[in-house]
Order: structure tokens, then C-alpha cells, then sequence
């Protein structure tokens, strides 16, 4: 990793960060793009989550992640708190992990 | 009264993110050591580059032996979804240009789903930057603690690495109360799960984004029948 290369990082990253609020920012948009835009955290966090919970390295992967985000979404559709779920997500994934290098 | 109640339940969410996204961090800071990086340039990344994800693929490119320009393209890859983000987020973030430029630094996946997470637009407002800034603290303080502590954590076994998809579900589950919000939340796993053998990291997520299809033909047909 070279310097230039952390500057060329942080420019870029803050140009997708600011493409939206500086061209978009603070208008009223049309109906049609504000029910898109209502969407699409949804379509975003549930990718984020699959591609957290069941995949590794550019391939599907059921390990014990894929059981500690099982368990967070069950603590979360019984409206578990925040940390509740993400406790028992941790405590899920690590013990399914401590019991796989007892057998 | 006691202090403690007085806290503004949006700040302490806040707090509750950053926290996990914090120890998520020490995983950063671990990562950085272990490739070699100073510690000047660990935490440049994360205050500058300021994106969990692109600075964990950029760094792990390296940890592969790849080259700089490809950790960049690696790093820009994974963040284009902030574009999606930004424009879902612009009616709420307006004002001067100048403070358009200083809150964009502060978007990232975490501030984005806290503040789509409220009912107004003022708390969206005060839960993009409450997070965006609690999270900013946390994640630079556990990129120095991690890349101090090389060696003494193990990520894995403490089940660190689950904290942030986790932290997704806590925040995407408020919102699926309605059935173009589930709709649109299937189709986006589907897409991304669909993509990730056979795209390269950062896209699945960003095509993710054409769930919001399934969305607009439920809410559509729902329309339809009432």
C-alpha cells in the first residue's frame, strides 16, 4: 500500500459519499424516485447481510456466521433489542466456532 | 433525573452501533499490522477513506500481493453503493453546500440505514450524524487498538467478524413492516447471493440495489387490489 494510493482511495470513496447530497441534496425529488428511494436501503441491508452471513471470499459459505446471523434475525423478528441481537449473533457464532474444535 | 435517561434515544443507538462497528475495527487495525502498514497509514484510512468495507478489500489486496491501483479499484468497487445511499438520503441531507461537503464524508452503510430507520426527517437527520460521527471515533479508536494488539485478539473465535451483518439486521428489521419493503429486502439478498460467484466483490452489492423492482411491482399490485 502506498500513500498515493490511500489519497486516491479517500478521493474516490468521498466522491460516491457526496454524489448524492451535494447534486440531490435537500430537494423535494419526484414521487416515482422518492418510492425507489424509500427501497433502497432495504435492497442494500439485506444484500449487506446475506453477503455477511453467507458468503466468504467471492463464494457461498454456510459456516458459523451464517448460524450467528440465523439467530439475529430470529432474536430481531421476536423485537429483541439492538443488543440482544447482536450479542446473541456474536454468542451464536462463537460458540458454534468454540464446539467445532472440540469435536 | 438521572443522567442516563436524559440521553436521547437516537444518540444512544448511535453509540450502540459504533460500539460494534468499533470492535469491528480492532479487525481492521489487526488486518493492517499483519499486511505490513505503519500505523499512520491505518488510521489515514480510517479517518480519510472512511469506509468499512472498501478499506477492508483495498488492504486485503494487498495481503494478497496485488497492487496498489488494484486495491483502489477494489476499495471504489465495494463503496459505489454509497451513491445508492446518497440519493436515498438526499431529501434529508440539505443546507449549504458547505455542509453538504462536510455530512457526505459522514455516509457510510451504518448512518444510512439508522437515519432510513426514523419516521421524520429531522430524527433522520440527527441519526445520519449522530452515527456517522459516534462511528467515526469508534472505528479510528479500534483501528488503533487492533493494530496495537496484533496477536492478542482473535477475531474469529470471539465472533467479531458477525457483528455488522448483525448490526444490519437489527436495523433493517423496522422497516419491513410492510410487504414492498420485504419484497424489495428478498430480492436484494437473492441478487447479491445470485452475483457472488460470478461477479467481483462490491458489485453484488450495488446491483443488489435492482430488488427495489420487486418493491414497486408488490406496492403496485397492492395498489391495485384496494
Amino acid at each position: 500500500m502506498t500513500w498515493a494510493a490511500v489519497l486516491a482511495l479517500a478521493a474516490g470513496t468521498y466522491a460516491l459519499k457526496a454524489a448524492g447530497p451535494v447534486l440531490l441534496g435537500g430537494r423535494a425529488l419526484p414521487d416515482r424516485t422518492m418510492r425507489v428511494a424509500n427501497l433502497l436501503p432495504a435492497a442494500l441491508l439485506a444484500a449487506l447481510i446475506a453477503a455477511g452471513g453467507l458468503t466468504s471470499d467471492g463464494a457461498w459459505a454456510l459456516d458459523a456466521r451464517a448460524g450467528g446471523v440465523a439467530a439475529a434475525i430470529l432474536v430481531a423478528w421476536r423485537r429483541g433489542s439492538f443488543l440482544m441481537i447482536v450479542g446473541v449473533a456474536m454468542a451464536v457464532t462463537a460458540g458454534t466456532r468454540a464446539l467445532a474444535t472440540l469435536i | 433525573m438521572p443522567a442516563a435517561r436524559a440521553i436521547d434515544p437516537i444518540v444512544r443507538q448511535a453509540l450502540a452501533i459504533a460500539l460494534a462497528v468499533g470492535a469491528l475495527g480492532l479487525s481492521f487495525g489487526l488486518l493492517c499490522a499483519d499486511t505490513g502498514l505503519g500505523l499512520p497509514m491505518s488510521v489515514a484510512l480510517s479517518t480519510l477513506v472512511f469506509a468499512g468495507s472498501a478499506q477492508l478489500a483495498a488492504v486485503g489486496v494487498v495481503a494478497d500481493g496485488g497492487s496498489a491501483l488494484a486495491a483502489v479499484a477494489a476499495g471504489l468497487l465495494l463503496n459505489a453503493r454509497s451513491v445508492a445511499f446518497g440519493v436515498a438520503l438526499a431529501p434529508i441531507l440539505g443546507g449549504r453546500l458547505g455542509r453538504r461537503l462536510a455530512e457526505s464524508h459522514l455516509l457510510i452503510d451504518e448512518s444510512a440505514a439508522l437515519a432510513a430507520a426514523q419516521s421524520d426527517p429531522a430524527a433522520a437527520r440527527r441519526a445520519f450524524r449522530a452515527a456517522g460521527l459516534a462511528v467515526l471515533v469508534l472505528w479510528n479508536a479500534g483501528t488503533v487498538a487492533g493494530w496495537l494488539l496484533t496477536g492478542a485478539i482473535d477475531v474469529e473465535a470471539a465472533g467479531l467478524d458477525v457483528v455488522i451483518p448483525a448490526v444490519f439486521v437489527a436495523l433493517l428489521a423496522p422497516r419491513l413492516d410492510d410487504a414492498a419493503s420485504r419484497a424489495t429486502a428478498l430480492a436484494g439478498a437473492a441478487i447479491a447471493l445470485a452475483l457472488t460467484p460470478v461477479a467481483p466483490a462490491g458489485l453484488p452489492i450495488l446491483l443488489a440495489a435492482a430488488g427495489v423492482g420487486a418493491g414497486l411491482l408488490v406496492a403496485r399490485r397492492g395498489e391495485a387490489a384496494v
